[in-house]
């Protein structure tokens, strides 16, 4: 400082000794110093700054943990009928109150809940495979391959979903697993069809051009190129295939044609209570039908999340 | 056009002749007789019924009856009440599922696109937050759940709106609600992404430069182009009106071919289950038929794929 008021340093006569020569380092030129983000983290970090998004998944997490351990903090059996204490409102003893035959509502809750996330999985995850499969091939050979595979796919959208699920239900009888055949016979057509749009579009590009080019199997270049760029789509509409699941699991019981007793999903605990509400029995119709509409609530914000965090192209517009 | 409109028409009969096929075969692969059920007696009796009901020919011969039964609009008997056919349980039941699904139909439609462009002019305000919750619970919230509700306050507590039955407008109002709330979210929804997007596009920044009013610009330039999606949507939506009705109007007890159609599931009931799933698919395709024709005239992109292509 006192060097300063003696001589004023203006830009003509700064002194040497100020300046020090920092080396180039050549060998440090490309490197990065932040990490990259993969297109994963990317996309999770644009989920987790979506509020509803998370509220969904956490639900969502914290249910199928209850779903899993619920029925061990409960004493009472799913099925165990304890008819003086039928229709007992929230207690202590019974925290969601008991039924027309006097089972835990509580304890019913969290069974409903495997059967239904079961069943709503389930068939998710069976669309997604038969989809990638039928809609990868369509796409990847293209051409006439392409062109009646998709005119098989367009005669298959036409018909109405839940008069064939109907249909088999009566035929096959209803149980767990006619109830899965039934809603996935036609159900992988959209996951199909989202598939293929979205393999007919990357196998275009350079990266897939090289490595055809370099004599990759097509097999290879179909899990390692194209499934990997399809995954964000599918995993939207597995996220939004696992609630009309659930709810047309709910809408079967509704007509007995769903899941049968010793088993109970949300569907058939809702419909076995609808009575029961208009004579001041809420919590019996309440539990199971609170479950099931936010559980829906929670797969659909998450999936409209996760579609935005995806897909890039999304983020500017909003 | 032509080509288009012969095409769909031919995707649309093919459609048909599988369902009706795969009703015929699920039929014949029910185990037994329909006859087998405790009401028959004897063996004479039965092969009676059989022979009556063409039961003893070869499945060739019962396929192509079928379906020229079919053809001449005949959706065959009823074993449950032997009087009836499914032909009688449509006339009667059918014009009242109609006229519900119709205001159904209008009343999600109008209210879900009017949502939507509130929702979308006031993006990420007060009332597209309002908008979009009411939209979210309606997804969320199952149409028989919601009818239970509406049943429970309106009807039962409130004593403002009659609980059940088909006498007249006011009969109308819950069941329409119920029912109408499902599809009212996903076109708002779909509108709303849409309108976002359509406001954001160059020749409506052109309406407004050039001075058009705001009312104008959403109703003439807009709107026509964020309606598209929802007109892709109306089969879906249809079908799920449809499938709703049978709920509803079994909540409702409404006399409507849904409540039958039920029935007949709970009593087992296979000739009005097949012949009345027969009718919903041939109307819900025919409807799919229409709706794509409707979007053919709407959408200017096929008209021009056309020309390129002929």
């Amino acid at each position: 400082m006192n060097q300063l008021k003696k001589q004023p340093v203006t830009a003509t006569n700064i002194p040497d000794h100020w300046f020090k020569q920092v080396k180039q380092d050549e060998s440090q030129a490309e490197a990065v110093y932040r990490p990259s983000l993969s297109y994963w983290q990317d996309a999770w970090r644009h989920l987790l700054k979506n509020k509803l998004a998370m509220l969904g998944l956490v639900f969502l997490i914290l249910l199928g943990f209850m779903a899993i351990f619920g029925p061990i903090f409960s004493p009472y059996e799913v099925n165990q009928a304890d008819l003086p204490n039928q229709y007992q409102p929230p207690s202590k003893k019974h925290w969601f109150g008991t039924d027309a035959l006097g089972r835990d509502v509580f304890t019913r809750t969290w069974f409903g809940a495997r059967i239904s996330l079961f069943v709503g999985l389930m068939a998710a995850l069976i669309d997604v495979v038969i989809g990638i499969v039928y809609g990868g091939i369509s796409g990847y050979k293209g051409g006439r391959t392409d062109n009646i595979m998709m005119r098989i796919i367009e005669i298959l959208y036409g018909i109405p979903y839940l008069l064939v699920v109907i249909l088999l239900l009566v035929v096959l009888g209803p149980s767990l697993t006619t109830i899965i055949i039934a809603l996935t016979v036609t159900g992988w057509v959209g996951m199909a069809r989202i598939v293929r749009g979205q393999v007919l579009q990357i196998k275009n590009y350079e990266f897939v051009m090289a490595s055809q080019s370099y004599g990759t199997k097509t097999s290879r270049i179909i899990r390692k190129h194209l499934l990997p760029n399809t995954m964000g789509p599918i995993i939207v509409q597995m996220t939004l295939t696992v609630p009309s699941a659930i709810f047309a699991e709910a809408f079967l019981s509704f007509l007995g044609l769903g899941i049968q007793a010793p088993y109970a999903s949300w569907g058939v605990m809702a419909n076995d209570s609808l009575g029961a509400i208009l004579s001041g029995n809420w919590w019996t119709l309440f539990f199971p039908a609170f479950f099931i509409s936010f559980t829906m609530f929670a797969f659909n914000v998450l999936g409209d999340g996760l579609q935005d965090a995806l897909d890039p192209k999304l983020r500017k517009s909003r | 056009m032509l080509r288009y409109t012969l095409k769909r028409l031919l995707v649309m009969l093919i459609t048909l002749w599988i369902i009706i096929t795969l009703t015929f075969v699920l039929m014949v692969s029910i185990p037994g007789s329909p006859f087998n059920s405790e009401q028959s007696s004897n063996e004479t009796v039965q092969a009676n019924l059989e022979k009556h009901y063409n039961l003893d020919k070869p499945y060739v011969v019962q396929y192509l009856l079928y379906i020229k039964s079919l053809a001449t609009f005949d959706f065959g008997p009823s074993i449950s009440q032997p009087n009836q056919t499914v032909n009688d349980l449509l006339g009667r039941g059918f014009p009242i599922s109609f006229e519900l699904g119709i205001v159904t139909i209008i009343v999600a439609v109008i209210s879900g696109i009017i949502l939507g462009i509130l929702a979308a002019l006031r993006h990420n305000g007060i009332i597209d937050y309002i908008a979009m919750g009411i939209a979210v619970l309606g997804i969320s919230i199952p149409n028989f759940i919601l009818a239970t509700l509406l049943i429970q306050k309106l009807a039962v507590d409130w004593e403002l709106l009659p609980v059940a039955t088909w006498a007249g407008p006011e009969y109308m109002v819950l069941p329409v609600i119920a029912l109408a709330t499902g599809p009212m979210a996903i076109i708002a929804r779909l509108t709303r992404s849409t309108m976002l997007d359509v406001l954001t596009q160059d020749y409506i920044k052109m309406a407004r430069a050039k001075g058009l009013s705001p009312w104008k610009i959403i109703f003439k330039h807009a709107l026509r182009n964020a309606l598209m999606p929802v007109v892709t949507i109306m089969g879906t939506l249809l079908a799920g009106i449809l499938t709703g009705t049978f709920v509803i109007e079994k909540i409702f007890a409404i006399p409507g071919m849904g409540k039958y159609f039920v029935e007949s599931i709970n009593h087992r009931d296979y000739p009005v289950i097949m012949g009345t799933t027969v009718f919903y698919s041939a109307f819900l395709i025919i409807m799919l038929f229409l709706v794509d024709i409707v979007y053919g005239l709407l959408d200017p992109r096929i008209k021009v794929h056309q020309k390129d292509g002929e």
